[in-house]
């Protein structure tokens, strides 16, 4: 289907609900859930990729420029990655509200 | 005709599971539902029935199985009772959720405390609203013939609802009655191999039974209840076939001696037959006195009762179960479907019968006398549990 679900009629869901379409769950904004969202020190960045490897939802991935970076749709704002970092390059910030 | 016998009912029972072609029965024993679960097993044991026995360790597992193997697309069964099904209720709501034709055989019996092994509708009341088709039946063959009714029924595109047929613990279950077996071919032509519309298969990954947003979870209840529903004229349809293969046609509202009658008794399950002796009696006795029987629960045949009753001036309700600190269930849902029409029947509500206590002919014409001093005298609301000492 190709409007997001939450635009489907009780007509138009599957039977069930069941899910025929593998992977929908990433449309799912987990991002808004959280009040404080990562920010990179690229300065003090090892490219050790802690971050990456520790993020439960995966919403890290390796930038063009060989930086991790969080995609923020997905962060929850856990701040684990902020955490494990070696060096201290991710601080947890307060996301600003939205206008 | 098919072979006329003398059976058990719950025998009867299990040779219908038999006959239906089940795939995969899974079951928790207890009273007073067992004998059916155990005549299964044994059909199992002896190669006589060639289907998968899951023996669990709850009814909670019994009817997770069950939800497991129909998303394969196995026809399944399972049977349960009072304590049972209450442990089994989150289940119940979770089959139905997701669309899966089981079809489970409820042997009525009362929910504790006290702790009884008799018969009342406590058990069935308490998944009233868990989302399935439910019948109540009144005699052994209609159990008998509603496991056919119930799996062409549930499986069919248009439905896929799963189906309880609510039969009373021990007044009906360990009785003997003489049963009209359907010969097997019959069987299978009336009920062909189940077609699940969608199935766990490797070969085609799904995902059922995933959690749904705030956005999406009424449109899932409105799909749901628009398909239990718009069941109705399945079901109609369905009973058709099957009194058109056996002669025995059913309905969703039935009828004795009610058309020009004053008083209407109520009932649901066994007290039918007990209720229709009363009502001979009484009519021998030059009272207008009618019955009125729900065979279908849920979806409640909301027009068909509504027809079947509003000629009367008054209504006996007749309860096997309690909502505590309402009126009996049935008695609630009667003055529900009643509420719109500007004319209308008066109800008098008796709770009778709970635990397996005994409801003879005369306690049922004492039930009418009683209620009809009671709205003589101007007592429109009447509620009471029949029988109580003191």
């Amino acid at each position: 289907m190709t409007k997001p679900e939450s635009e489907w009629t009780w007509k138009e869901l599957p039977v069930g609900n069941v899910i025929l379409e593998p992977g929908n769950a990433s449309q799912y904004r987990t991002g808004d859930w959280k009040t404080l969202k990562p920010v990179l020190n690229k300065e003090l960045c090892i490219h050790c990729g802690l971050c990456y490897i520790f993020c439960p939802d995966m919403a890290y991935s390796l930038s063009a420029e060989g930086y991790f970076i969080a995609d923020l749709y997905y962060c929850k704002g856990c701040g684990i990655c902020a955490k494990e970092c070696p060096t201290g390059a991710i601080s947890m910030v307060l996301e600003e509200e939205e206008k | 005709m098919g072979k006329r016998v003398g059976m058990e009912v719950s025998i009867a029972a299990a040779e219908a599971v038999k006959q239906a072609n089940v795939d995969v029965i899974s079951a928790y024993p207890i009273t007073p539902q067992t004998h059916i679960v155990e005549h299964l097993s044994e059909l199992v044991a002896n190669g006589e029935f060639d289907a998968e026995f899951f023996c669990v360790e709850s009814e909670h597992s019994a009817l997770s199985v069950c939800v497991g193997a129909a998303a394969t697309g196995a026809r399944t069964f399972t049977c349960t009772s009072s304590q049972g099904l209450a442990l089994m209720s989150e289940i119940t709501y979770i089959a139905s959720g997701l669309r899966l034709p089981i079809l489970m055989i409820i042997s009525n019996r009362t929910l504790s405390a006290p702790l009884s092994i008799w018969n009342d509708h406590s058990d069935a009341m308490s998944i009233r609203d868990c989302g399935w088709i439910q019948f109540f039946v009144e005699n052994g063959q209609e159990v008998y013939d509603h496991v056919f009714v119930g799996y062409r029924l549930g499986e069919d595109r248009n439905v896929l609802i799963p189906v309880i047929i609510n039969m009373d613990g021990f007044i009906l279950s360990h009785v003997i009655e003489p049963f009209e077996l359907i010969e097997q071919e019959k069987i299978d032509q009336f009920l062909p191999p189940y077609q699940p519309l969608h199935q766990l298969h490797p070969d085609h990954p799904v995902t059922m039974g995933a959690f749904a947003l705030p956005s999406i979870f009424a449109e899932t209840k409105k799909a749901q209840e628009e398909a239990i529903r718009s069941s109705i004229p399945k079901i109609l349809e369905t009973w058709k076939a099957f009194g058109d293969m056996t002669g025995r046609y059913y309905h969703p509202i039935e009828t004795y001696k009610a058309e020009d009658a004053d008083t209407l008794l109520v009932t649901m399950g066994c007290f039918g037959e007990t209720a229709s002796v009363a009502v001979d009696k009484m009519r021998e006795g030059g009272k207008s006195v009618g019955l009125v029987k729900i065979r279908l629960w849920r979806p409640f045949p909301f027009d068909a009762f509504k027809q079947a009753v509003v000629k009367a001036k008054q209504l006996v309700v007749i309860d096997r179960a309690i909502s505590v600190g309402a009126c009996g269930p049935v008695a609630a849902e009667v003055k529900a479907a009643l509420y719109g029409k500007d004319q209308r029947p008066l109800i008098y509500n008796f709770v009778a019968g709970i635990s397996g206590r005994d409801v003879t002919p005369s306690d049922f014409i004492k039930m009418v006398d009683k209620a009809e001093i009671e709205i003589e005298e101007g007592n429109k609301e009447g509620y009471e549990i029949y029988g109580v000492r003191g």
